[in-house]
């Protein structure tokens, strides 16, 4: 099944209203509000809840004082890294300062959730207002208003390193350059927000926690850490979950705590589920950066040296710690060979919402940074953006490549495999590069501007620690398959269903994948970074393995045959060549577990068959045997695995309505071996889609007091189908020689280049540099009309 | 009329041709009534203010937004939800089974709006360029899948129709 187009065996459940996301647990659960800071930067004086109290039907308000232990304690820094200069993470419910409009400060939980907002809405809160810094910009720089009172200034991090020797080589280019870039504030956007429900069972201590989040099983240890209980006292669900794309990771968001807690407190289930104007306040952003570059090279734009020092909005606080700018710093160079290369960034607090990973993590600003660097150096030299290209590229005899900075998981970044003049030249192919000055020319003459872009990205996915996968054949021989991953739609129940199928030689719809359930494995790490298929696809694999060597050592004593002999095949396991000497894979569990076989024919077949296949006298089970078929392995990578993709656009600038037309738009994508190419392409469409929201429509703005202007769908401009043409996709297939399935991951791909390439054909079409982005039609017709006329 | 917020009013709906005798509140929402009253959470609620249309559901034969409108005001409406899509026997509608052949879902959440909203249209998409057929489905987002699949599955299913009713 492994590379088929299998249609998905999650659709029949989601196409018909069966699927289960989180608010569709606990209709019967006391619900909660928030009370949230309308200030982004303020003392709270004091908070008077008395009139909350007073309406009927309501449970609990609760504030900072009624937290206790590590609930009353800073919510945890996810990952720490030692560039943290100053480590700040919000407190459940705000203490005394609050640091974002949209901090939560009081939680209300009443019987439903209109009655929790009427009773929220009667709660007063004191502010004493202080000076918000909003502009990353000025936040940086030394003796700006500071976004934490008390605080010597608003640097959260900074980190630097530095490939060969930059300056030197800056001193012998022939041709040196600076530019500024800059890459604005955006969001995931799912379109199910978050939601918790938590239900706690004082009989048996069991507190259960349905959670739309990416990654149950942290949530499921920080939170028995938090209660000081059992791991086992404590399990977590991601249900299908819908859509997540980074801000679904947290760990821990204040209602991931704080529902849990209310649940137990009250004795009663309770549920919180985000509305669509808290996502936008309350849920983290991403993307903002402004990077200054300097870029020697030689007269035939071979780059010389490569630095960038760029801040990154962290927002209010750092529970992500570094690892955007991280990411940006390993990635930017993207396929090109920089032998000189130096980063050198700083993480920057400002009265915003915090920012963590969203789809692209970081790649996108460092792809247009870099793509746009390459484009105008092309320009400046007056040489083929294309040429310069294929001059800096890395080639195929190259790998394993190092970049020489360090990657996102602490190790070297070491690009595994790939081909990627091979790619660039197969996109030129396609989107007709030689004839396209032809068009461009036929399309002048008619006045009508059109522009070609190209970008090229490199992303890292893959990356561990680990996943593990449970596997079990039921006595029916339906397989099953746990895995600690959730789900955001990623089709990850018909993915990994093939992959056991391939091994245990059963009908992909015979494997039934149960995803994100603690009950069901324990240990897992997350849907995130690009990374199921590589680490849990490959546990998967040696999972059934496992499974497959069970169930022919036990056929091969059952049917007197060596173990070499014995394939699995059609359900069934058999002696090769010889059909008739077939045993049902569920019966060969059945046999393989003494005495469950209790009810039903199968196991009235298999009581029968067991008799006399154990007539010699021998026991059932050797003294190690694992009963039953069954097995969970992990998959540990030792490094990332790279994929890679070339993307070029034709679009046109409609003079009248300065609305981008995206002609054409065509990618060249290689994400190793693939699974399903049904579920890549989506994957890649689906990316390209959100890159360019982020090109043209989508921008968190704020103003200058710290109030998002667009916290709405209605203002924040997610594109329709009357927006997002359909690209035209090209796969080319370089195995990762890292894993061994061959694979990488593709989730966050489709998204990295498509803001570069937008800016690098937009810039082609106007003949104007375009060092900023999301462009947007205001933007558009200011570079149409550069006299100032017009408006 | 006075409304109370928390008084609770009677109302009658017809959900996929079954019909409940409810009491709500006026406030609640259409979406809320479905999703928690009747227990019909394939509807759902993304914005809640109209725009993302994850909330469609077909009253009186029209997609309406349920998220826009008060329960109290569907009182006597004839409403079908996703529930209501596939056929008594278990057997996909044209258009389910269209969405899963041409991947026109990922995480799943805006499609059962998707359905409804091209509920009334599918049988026509052939005759509509791919512009206008985009814009007849330009009232609802997806984050996921990019369009490509839905549009795809949409200009299908009047086919996949014709060839389920074939002899």
């Amino acid at each position: 099944m492994f590379g088929e187009r299998v249609e998905r065996r999650e659709d029949l459940r989601l196409l018909t209203g069966g699927g289960r996301y989180t608010d569709d647990f606990e209709h019967d659960a006391a619900q909660a509000a928030f009370v949230r800071s309308e200030h982004a930067h303020a003392r709270v004086l004091d908070v008077d809840v008395t009139g909350a109290l007073e309406v009927d039907g309501v449970l609990g308000v609760y504030t900072h004082e009624d937290l206790t232990g590590g609930f009353a304690a800073p919510l945890p820094l996810l990952v720490p890294h030692e560039g943290i200069v100053r480590p700040r993470t919000q407190y459940a419910l705000a203490a005394e300062e609050v640091c974002y409009a949209g901090e939560t400060i009081v939680m209300v939980v009443a019987t439903d959730r209109y009655v929790a907002e009427d009773a929220a809405g009667r709660i007063r809160v004191s502010y004493e207002p202080l000076e918000a810094i909003v502009d990353l910009a000025r936040a940086a720089d030394a003796g700006a208003t500071v976004a934490h009172a008390g605080a010597p200034d608003n640097i959260a991090g900074r980190v630097s390193e530095e490939k060969g020797d930059v300056d030197g080589a800056l001193a012998n280019a022939p041709h040196v350059f600076e530019w500024r870039f800059e890459i604005e504030r955006s969001a995931s956007t799912p379109m199910e927000g978050r939601a918790v429900v938590a239900r706690y069972d004082e009989r048996d201590g069991m507190l259960m926690v349905y959670d739309s989040t990416q990654a149950p099983t942290g949530i499921r240890g920080g939170l028995a850490a938090l209660f000081g209980v059992d791991l086992e006292r404590v399990q977590v669900l991601a249900p299908d979950v819908g859509g997540g794309f980074g801000v679904k990771v947290m760990q821990f968001y204040p209602e991931e705590v704080l529902i849990p807690w209310a649940a137990r407190r009250l004795g009663t289930p309770v549920k919180w589920t985000e509305d669509r104007r808290e996502h936008f306040i309350g849920s983290n952003h991403e993307r903002k950066q402004i990077h200054h570059v300097r870029v020697g090279c030689d007269d035939d734009g071979r780059i010389l040296a490569f630095e960038t020092r760029f801040v990154h909005d962290s927002g209010a606080y750092c529970p992500y710690g570094l690892i955007v700018p991280v990411i940006t710093s390993a990635q930017l160079p993207g396929p090109y060979k920089l032998e000189n290369y130096r980063y050198e960034f700083r993480a920057v607090y400002t009265n915003t919402v915090s920012t963590s990973p969203y789809r692209g993590a970081g790649r996108p600003q460092g792809a247009f940074v870099m793509e746009r660097t390459l484009d105008r150096l092309a320009r400046e030299l007056a040489l083929d953006p294309v040429d310069v290209r294929r001059r800096n590229l890395i080639q195929p005899d190259e790998f394993p490549y190092e970049v020489g900075v360090t990657f996102q998981d602490g190790g070297p970044t070491v690009y595994d495999s790939g081909d990627y003049p091979r790619g660039l030249e197969l996109l030129l192919d396609a989107v007709g590069y030689a004839g396209f000055a032809a068009e461009r020319e036929r399309a002048a003459a008619e006045g009508r501007r059109l522009g070609l872009g190209l970008g090229c990205y490199v992303e890292g996915t893959g990356i561990g620690p680990y996943e593990g996968a449970a596997i079990n054949v039921m006595g029916d021989g339906t397989v099953t398959v746990a895995i600690g991953l959730s789900t955001q739609g990623q089709a990850h129940e018909t993915v990994f269903a093939q992959i056991a199928a391939d091994e245990l030689g059963v009908d992909v719809e015979r494997v039934q994948v149960s995803t994100g359930d603690t009950r069901r494995i324990g240990y897992g790490v997350g849907t995130f970074a690009s990374r199921s298929a590589g680490v849990a696809g490959n546990a998967v694999k040696r999972a059934a393995r496992s499974v497959r060597h069970q169930a022919q050592e036990f056929a091969a004593r059952l049917l007197e045959a060596a173990v070499d002999d014995i394939e699995l095949a059609d359900g069934a396991a058999r002696v090769k060549g010889s059909p008739q000497s077939a045993i049902p894979l569920g019966r060969l569990a059945l046999v393989a577990n003494p005495l469950r076989y209790a009810y039903g024919a199968e196991a009235t077949e298999a009581a029968v068959f067991a008799r006399k296949a154990y007539s010699s006298g021998e026991a059932p089970l050797h003294e190690d045997a694992t009963p039953g078929l069954n097995a969970v392995e992990y998959y540990s990578p030792r490094s990332g695995v790279f994929g890679f993709g070339m993307h070029a656009a034709i679009v046109e600038i409609d003079p009248d309505t300065c609305n981008l037309l995206v002609r054409r738009y065509v990618i060249v994508h290689d994400c190793g071996r693939v699974i399903n190419p049904l579920v890549v392409d989506g994957q890649v469409q689906g990316g390209f889609a959100q890159g360019l929201g982020g090109a043209f429509f989508e921008r968190i703005v704020y103003d200058d007091t710290g109030q998002i202007q667009n916290a709405s769908f209605m203002d924040f401009l997610i594109p329709y189908a009357t927006e997002v043409p359909a690209p035209e996709l090209h796969h080319t297939e370089t195995p990762s020689p890292s894993n061994e399935l061959g694979v990488k991951g593709v989730g966050e791909a489709g998204a990295i280049a498509v803001p570069a390439v937008i800016a690098n054909a937009v810039a082609d079409a106007l003949e104007r540099p375009i060092d900023s982005m999301p462009l947007s039609p205001l933007q558009l017709f200011d570079m149409l009309h550069p006299d100032g006329n017009g408006r | 009329m006075d409304v109370r917020p928390r008084e609770l009013a009677p109302i009658s709906l017809t959900v996929n041709g079954n019909v409940h005798e409810l009491e709500v509140e006026p406030r609640w929402l259409l979406c809320d009534v479905l999703r928690h009253q009747l227990g019909l959470t394939g509807t759902h609620v993304g914005c809640e203010h109209g725009v993302c249309g994850c909330c469609t559901v077909l009253i009186d034969g029209r997609p309406a937004r349920s998220c826009l409108m008060f329960a109290v005001t569907a009182d006597g409406a004839d409403i079908r939800t996703v529930e209501g899509l596939a056929r008594g026997d278990g057997k996909l509608h044209p258009l389910q089974t269209a969405f899963r052949r041409h991947h026109g879902l990922q995480c799943g959440f805006c499609t059962p709006g998707f359905l409804m909203a091209a509920l009334p249209i599918y049988r026509r998409a052939g005759a509509l360029s791919d512009d206008e057929l985009r814009e007849a489905l330009g009232g609802q987002l997806c984050r996921c899948t990019g369009y490509v699949g839905i549009v795809a599955a949409v200009r299908a299913a009047a086919e996949i129709e014709a060839g389920d009713s074939a002899p």
